[in-house]
């Protein structure tokens, strides 16, 4: 609307439709540039979002425990509006791995994180979440639930206190705090593939390295040379 | 099934004493046993089936408490507790030997059911066919897994040093992470040549129905397979069931466990004698205390040390604050799933969490408490911890017990969902192996506490609640009986509790513990906790097996269901009140 028009009165006929609607536009609608429209849609949006972020019910293992104790009276999840734990993968927002991930849940944590909508945050709750804890020497475990999802907050303890989960929501508030409508993911074109499913083979397949994996088993010089071998250090020496 | 057994007269026989049991064995079966010690009775591997229905049937051992097994590199070992229901003591041992190649050894399913899935996780772990079983698949593991990892020959992915403390992270604390070490920079080993792209995993077992059983019943109803689970808000953890319904009637619950499965028999081998003291805290991750106590009790047992007299009594005050807010969380849950969702839960965890105050202020943890030493405890409690546990046994918990039972056991709803479902008769209860108010709701005055007394339970004036039907009803109310002998035991030990050490000895992180094996028992909230223990004299546990109480009360699940509707089905599960960490461990 660069050309200025004199004032008119609504009650004053238009000469044109057009030229009513566009007086009613300008009266009534704020136009701006898109980011700055943004920069004031984003603290609603996330303020939104932060308020209301749905846990799925996932209860791995003990770190289950302080999970639901957080949840209850003394600790009350709900004044961070998180209290509706849902059963279902399609209506929660963050995925709360409170446990151990071992092999054989792998594929299905894997499934649920794929069936949950955008957008959608994981929580590694307590060390076997984080990087296998206690158990990570085990043959049945998985060093971390990010080896295979990409995890938004690490909360550490064995298992981490209900301040400590809480802690790590309010990190998560913070994370979802400084996310734009700009360049959220989830309005971008193009689908997003979901994590491909590991297979419970001879061990725990992970489907992104089908070939590697094939090909390194049948040269076992190759594979030998990738580990790396401890040598014992000289030893320090004694200050005096 | 036992019901029928002769009852032993009243002899002056001690059938505790391995020795006058393999005098007993050898006069029906001659050749049957090769050797008789202290450690227990070897039995020749073609005469099990008959020397187990022989001890069950005359001489009244019918409860099987545990099997297991030892890899002793020239052969394989299976273990098998038994115990008798009335006369109570310390179980028996028997040991059958099968050799190093392809073993097997005749399963115990038809005598004891409670085999069933014990049986299974040896084959899954060990590797021992069990010939007659009905059922042997890998149960912890999943099919297709490659190697038996209990065996002394089988290395993990990050496979370190034999044993701890590691050479490799001792001195100055330098070492390679586990991921680098391992070619695959991850948590995994594959057989030579393996063919990832080709591989298909094998298909899931379900047991085919077959079109005679589908259309036997008048009126046309396909029976469907559901699938519970892993991921499911009434499986207690990730549990996982196939249930087989027809209609809405349940005909056969198969649960599929594994999925929490942490190897703690394999890691507690590696581990010092009291590295595995934390571990057992995750076993049973509500009653950390109580698991504490009963792998402190398998190595003294070893050891042959006893705690002082204050620590005695601090450990009975823990374990039994701990059975109070185990009791109080799984009636909450069995509410849970009747459908009155997390309301009653949360009566309980107020309460929880006044308990779980009195924990970390002594052992600076809430849940995994890590508080048990071999000959004592960890730390002493002060005077404070004293009187606001009094407060809490004299005047809160009471009261809390009597308005949970006014809200919960009262109610007409409950009554109309609870009674006469699930019924578990007591035979087939003792048959199953099951233990704790399980096993006594179904009408069996079985408490370890009673049975063999261990720490000092002999001191306390307390009664065993039994049930009369076995039905969820009766495993309810037998929890809140439990709960106020439990304030009564508190009542009586905070009331007599001595000044003093609260450590047998100088304090050790490696205690020596002579060569030899001991089963140690505790009665915990859930059962019959066992851990076995096999020493060869070094710092590190030969062989570690724990005997979780809720895997095994799991094998009862199939038969409490059948016949009920799927929405009892969750309720009955609850009733059992497992745990996954104990039940997959």
């Amino acid at each position: 609307m660069s050309e200025e028009k004199p004032q008119t009165s609504s009650l004053q006929v238009a000469n044109s439709e057009q030229e009513w609607i566009d007086e009613q536009v300008r009266r009534t609608v704020w136009t701006g540039p898109w980011n700055k429209l943004l920069d004031l849609l984003d603290p609603i949006y996330n303020w939104g979002r932060r308020n209301s972020v749905w846990p799925m019910g996932f209860g791995l293992a003990c770190c289950a425990i302080e999970m639901i104790c957080t949840s209850a009276t003394r600790f009350d999840i709900a004044r961070f509006g998180m209290e509706l734990f849902r059963a279902s993968p399609r209506q929660a927002d963050l995925m709360l791995v409170s446990g151990t991930v071992t092999k054989k849940i792998a594929p299905a944590i894997v499934r649920l994180y794929n069936q949950m909508a955008e957008p959608k945050y994981v929580l590694a709750m307590g060390a076997c979440a984080t990087g296998g804890g206690p158990f990570k020497e085990g043959y049945s475990v998985v060093s971390g639930v990010d080896k295979l999802l990409p995890v938004d907050v690490y909360v550490p303890g064995c298992p981490p206190t209900p301040q400590a989960l809480l802690y790590g929501l309010m990190q998560l508030q913070k994370k979802i705090d400084k996310q734009s409508l700009r360049d959220a993911p989830w309005y971008r074109k193009g689908v997003a593939e979901g994590v491909p499913e590991p297979i419970l083979g001879p061990d725990l397949i992970d489907a992104r390295r089908l070939e590697e994996i094939t090909a390194l088993s049948g040269d076992p010089e190759k594979l030998a040379a990738r580990a790396v071998k401890f040598q014992k250090p000289a030893k320090a020496e004694k200050k005096e | 099934m036992a019901v029928n057994a002769p009852v032993v007269p009243e002899t002056q026989l001690n059938l505790n004493d391995p020795q006058v049991v393999a005098e007993q064995i050898k006069t029906q079966h001659p050749d049957a046993v090769e050797s008789v010690s202290a450690q227990g009775i070897v039995v020749k591997n073609d005469k099990l089936l008959d020397v187990a229905r022989y001890l069950r049937d005359s001489l009244a051992f019918d409860y099987l408490n545990n099997v297991t097994s030892v890899d002793w590199q020239d052969r394989f070992e299976v273990v098998y507790n038994l115990t008798s229901m009335d006369r109570g003591g310390a179980p028996i041992t028997l040991k059958v030997n099968a050799a190093r190649d392809n073993p097997s050894v005749p399963s115990l399913v038809p005598v004891y059911r409670g085999a069933d899935f014990q049986e299974r996780e040896v084959y899954d772990l060990m590797g021992i066919r069990f010939a007659g079983h009905p059922n042997l698949r890998r149960i912890l593991l999943w099919d297709g897994f490659e190697g038996y990892p209990l065996r002394k020959d089988y290395k993990e992915p990050y496979y370190e040093e034999e044993k701890k403390p590691f050479g490799s992270r001792w001195d100055q604390g330098y070492h390679v992470i586990a991921e680098d070490r391992n070619p695959w920079h991850d948590n995994v080993q594959y057989p030579a040549n393996f063919d990832a792209v080709a591989y298909k995993p094998p298909r899931d077992h379900i047991q085919p129905i077959s079109v005679e059983e589908a259309t036997a019943s008048r009126i046309h109803t396909d029976k469907i397979v559901l699938n519970v689970g892993p991921q499911h808000p009434s499986t207690h953890g990730v549990l996982r069931l196939r249930v087989t319904l027809e209609g809405e009637v349940v005909r056969g619950v198969e649960p599929i466990l594994g999925y929490l499965h942490r190897n703690h028999d394999k890691i507690g081998e590696r581990n010092t004698y009291l590295g595995n003291m934390p571990f057992t805290d995750r076993l049973d991750y509500f009653s950390s205390m109580a698991n504490n106590l009963a792998y402190a009790l398998a190595v003294e047992k070893l050891m042959g040390v006893k705690p002082p007299e204050r620590a005695e009594y601090i450990r009975v005050i823990m374990a039994e604050l701990t059975r109070w807010q185990n009791h109080a969380i799984a009636l909450g849950f069995i509410y849970n799933d009747l459908g009155a969702f997390y309301t009653p839960l949360i009566y309980a965890m107020e309460e929880r969490e006044l308990v779980l105050d009195l924990f970390e202020a002594t052992s600076g943890s809430r849940m995994m408490c890590n508080y048990m030493r071999f000959g004592g405890v960890a730390r002493d409690v002060t005077d404070d911890f004293i009187e606001k546990c009094k407060y809490l046994v004299d005047e809160r918990l009471p009261r809390r017990t009597d308005e949970l039972e006014a809200y919960m056991v009262g109610n007409e709803l409950f009554h109309a969902r609870a009674k006469n479902v699930g019924i578990l008769p007591r035979d087939l209860a003792i048959n199953y192996s099951t233990a704790g108010p399980v096993l006594r709701a179904s009408g069996v005055k079985y408490d370890i506490r009673r049975a063999e007394p261990y720490s000092i339970y002999d001191r306390f004036d307390f009664d065993i609640p039994t049930g009369t039907v076995g039905d969820l009803y009766d495993r309810f109310v037998v929890r809140v009986a439990e709960m106020r002998q439990s304030l009564k035991i508190l009542k009586q030990a905070l009331a007599q509790i001595p000044a003093g050490e609260i450590q047998t000895g100088k304090k050790n992180y490696q205690v020596r513990v002579p060569k030899g094996e001991a089963y140690g028992r505790a009665e915990n909230p859930k059962g019959e906790l066992g851990f076995y223990v096999v020493s060869d004299g070094t710092p590190n546990p030969y062989r570690y097996h724990v005997r979780g109480p809720s895997f095994i009360n799991l094998t009862a699940l199939n038969d409490m269901c059948v016949g009920y509707k799927i929405a009892d089905m969750v309720v009955i599960l609850g009733s059992i009140d497992i745990v996954m960490g104990e039940v997959d461990r």
